[in-house]
């Protein structure tokens, strides 16, 4: 299955290799295929199985466990609202109210232009800057119905600095060949590291 | 990426500066503190060198003596849990618990986005003293933007040569993997931590084993810590385990972060004096929160994150001091202390968090998957006016089904209610089921009255409400 452009199976085959066993690339190769896509495709999971060396049913059982791992497509920018304790205490309750009508959807659809997803969502650790809703996984804080409609409207326009959907971190990690240690399946190691006395262990 | 002309992507707000020594947000005031830069000019990798200068058992003994506990939420003292490693299994990993998504908790992504490299220094010092030949950096998924900081960071540690083979010239050689989780709170869990980390459904594992210390990531010995801890170890190290004692208690050294959210009048991100800095100091004091808004009444607070049971203004002059709020009914968790005033709705508050627990169960118990799902079916027909009395007995039903026996929660003297104290018995594997249920617990207890109005009718839709509808 060739779902992977060549550039991302080149960074698929490099995050594999940092790993002592290559499945737990699992969750980073699903982000990956849904940066290049949008959304968690059949062929982005069959060919992740044959990376990481397992069925693509394995893959899916992973893949629909986790939230952020959409099986449809969405909007390019997926809004999600928090409505746990700290907002909800702050207004979150009118916030959603609110996007619901200004997008005019029902939190949960895409606005049919394709541009906005809607969703409640739970607790995104900034329950200080209450309430809070994310564009795309990046925060936007204390959010008045002014500014959820400034926000909107900038994105429309695409005049905000939040990528597409699907693409998380913009900096990836990279180890330098002469840096590495390298990683081992864990079988092949039998003693303790040459630093480490095994005396003066713990 | 797009052109930078648009809104840029606001960085970590919320934290706020006290009298506190400042031990892990000491970087904090810096515009770049999040950079190489800044940490080396800032005495950043100081320790790590000093640490290589000793030997790893010294360096386990320090951490040991400074009584660093866990700032994750259970709360166990790092240098003990280190020591569970058995003897002779190699190899030894670390897993950095950066799943931060506790309701109320957050201090781990400041942590993460405004000071990376301590982190990192703190995961070399805890692989050399342990004896941990690779590290896992776990992130949530959802925090972009602390994947972007520590990804950077990283790069330019391995770099600058303090990350990977042979650091800073020595035998010491341990490469750190960023990786990032997608969405499912019970990953935090330490070991569903590690189901995740192996590719599987983030499901918690059965205990025993107790740690994965023994038993973790591939069956190896694992040393699962939070970030915060972590973020301590570098100061420990450069100042040594008196200097560390020498603040706060003896059972509670150091200083730790908490976040204050909800109805006071500067909700943020603090670091206070662990063991003798209390709740009121906190809520009232003119330094941190200044008081509750609009000179309102305190109502109940949640101390520890959402799975904690409910303190009322009789609590306030507990310290942050386990061996003191564990006997008053409740824990201090992960740091996180939500805050409901006068005008709160409060079984429409507990709503907000038995949704939150009923939506994450992984699934794996039943009294969880199905009682979670009960309990907030129920409530919310409570709180929408929906409900009867007998949903008011049903509540405290299905939440003995998941934790028999008498539920901790908070002494309310001129109610005549004496506090039972924290922990609780549990028919679960982890602490997600009961969660769902404390909150119900907390507001069922301390305030009855409104639960009976509502299901007499006398109460209709509230804000709060509309928000977990949706
Ligand atoms: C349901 C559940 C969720 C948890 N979430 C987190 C979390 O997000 N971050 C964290 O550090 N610990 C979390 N913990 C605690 C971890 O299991 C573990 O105790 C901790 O990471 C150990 O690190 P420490 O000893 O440094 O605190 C959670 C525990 C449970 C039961
Ligand atoms: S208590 Fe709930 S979340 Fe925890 S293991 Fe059981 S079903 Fe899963
Ligand atoms: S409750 Fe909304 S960010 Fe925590």
């Amino acid at each position: 299955m060739t779902f992977f452009t060549d550039e991302n199976l080149a960074l698929a085959e490099e995050i594999i290799g940092r790993y002592p066993k290559p499945r737990s690339a699992m969750i980073p190769l699903l982000h990956l295929a849904q940066e290049q896509e949008g959304w968690v495709t059949d062929d982005a999971m069959t060919q992740i199985g044959e990376l990481v060396g397992t069925t693509s049913a394995e893959v899916l059982g992973t893949c629909s466990f986790y939230e952020m791992f959409k099986r449809h497509p969405v909007g390019k920018y997926v809004i999600n609202i928090c409505t746990t304790m700290s907002c909800a205490l702050m207004g979150a309750g009118d916030l959603m109210k609110h996007a619901e009508s200004r997008l005019n959807v029902k939190s949960g659809s895409t606005t049919p232009d394709g541009l906005f997803t809607l969703e409640g969502a739970e607790c995104q650790a900034a329950c200080t800057e209450a309430p809070c809703l994310q564009v795309n996984y990046r925060h936007q804080y204390r959010v008045t119905t002014d500014q959820f409609d400034e926000l909107i409207d900038e994105l429309a326009l695409s005049d905000h600095d939040v990528p597409d959907h699907g693409v998380l971190s913009q900096i990836r990690q990279h180890i330098p060949e002469d840096r590495s240690v390298g990683a081992v399946p864990p079988e092949d190691v039998k003693v303790a590291p040459v630093w480490f006395s095994e005396d003066g262990g713990s | 990426m797009n052109e930078m002309t648009g809104t840029p992507i606001a960085h970590a707000p919320g934290f706020i500066a006290n009298e506190t020594p400042r031990i892990v947000t000491a970087r904090f005031d810096y515009e770049d503190s999040h950079t190489l830069e800044r940490y080396e000019a800032t005495d950043g990798y100081q320790a790590l060198k000093k640490a290589l200068k000793k030997t790893p058992e010294e360096v386990h003994d320090e951490v040991r003596d400074a009584t660093l506990l866990g700032r994750g939420g259970a709360g166990f003292p790092a240098g003990v849990k280190w020591g569970f490693c058995p003897p002779g299994v190699w190899p030894r990993y670390l897993v950095v618990n950066g799943d931060e998504s506790e309701p109320g908790t957050y201090k781990d992504r400041l942590l993460m986005e405004l000071d990376p490299h301590q982190l990192i220094e703190g995961c070399l010092i805890a692989c050399y003293a342990v004896g941990l030949s690779q590290c896992f950096l776990y992130i949530r998924g959802e925090m972009a933007v602390a994947q972007e900081r520590v990804a950077q960071a990283l790069n330019d540690a391995y770099g600058a040569g303090y990350v990977g083979k042979n650091i800073l010239g020595s035998e010491f050689s341990v490469d750190i993997v960023l990786h990032w989780g997608a969405g499912a709170y019970v990953v935090g869990e330490e070991t569903a931590l590690i189901e995740s980390l192996e590719g599987n459904r983030g499901m918690p594992r059965l205990k025993p084993p107790y740690f994965p210390a023994s038993i973790g990531l591939y069956g190896q010995p694992t040393i699962v810590n939070n970030v915060e801890t972590l973020a301590n170890l570098p100061w420990i190290v450069q100042h040594g385990a008196d200097a560390f004692t020498a603040i706060g208690t003896e059972s509670s050294p150091g200083t730790r972060m908490v976040a204050v959210s909800g109805h006071v009048k500067r909700p943020g991100v603090y670091e206070i004096v662990n063991g003798t800095t209390t709740f009121r100091d906190l809520l009232y004091g003119n330094d941190m929160c200044g008081g509750i808004r609009d000179d309102n009444q305190l109502k109940a607070f949640v101390p520890g994150g959402g799975s904690a049971p409910w303190f009322t203004p009789d609590q306030l002059d507990l310290p942050f001091e386990a061996s003191q709020v564990g006997p008053q009914g409740s824990m201090l968790g992960s740091g996180a202390i939500m805050v409901m005033d006068e005008t709160t709705d409060i079984p429409a508050a507990a709503l907000t968090l038995t949704k939150f627990y009923a939506h994450e169960s992984c699934g794996k118990c039943v009294p969880c998957r199905e009682g979670g799902t009960w309990l907030e079916q129920i409530l919310r027909r409570v709180v929408t006016g929906r409900g009867t009395a007998r949903d008011l007995e049903l509540l405290i039903e299905v939440g003995e089904t998941i934790c028999p026996g008498e539920f901790p929660h908070a002494a309310v003297p001129d109610k005549g209610i004496e506090a039972v104290p924290f922990p609780y018995r549990m028919t679960t594997i982890c602490f997600v089921g009961p969660s769902a249920f404390a909150p119900i617990h907390s507001a069922l207890t301390l305030f009855r009255e409104e639960f009976e109005a509502k299901v007499a009718g006398n109460e209709t839709r509230t804000m709060i409400e509309v928000a977990v509808d949706v």
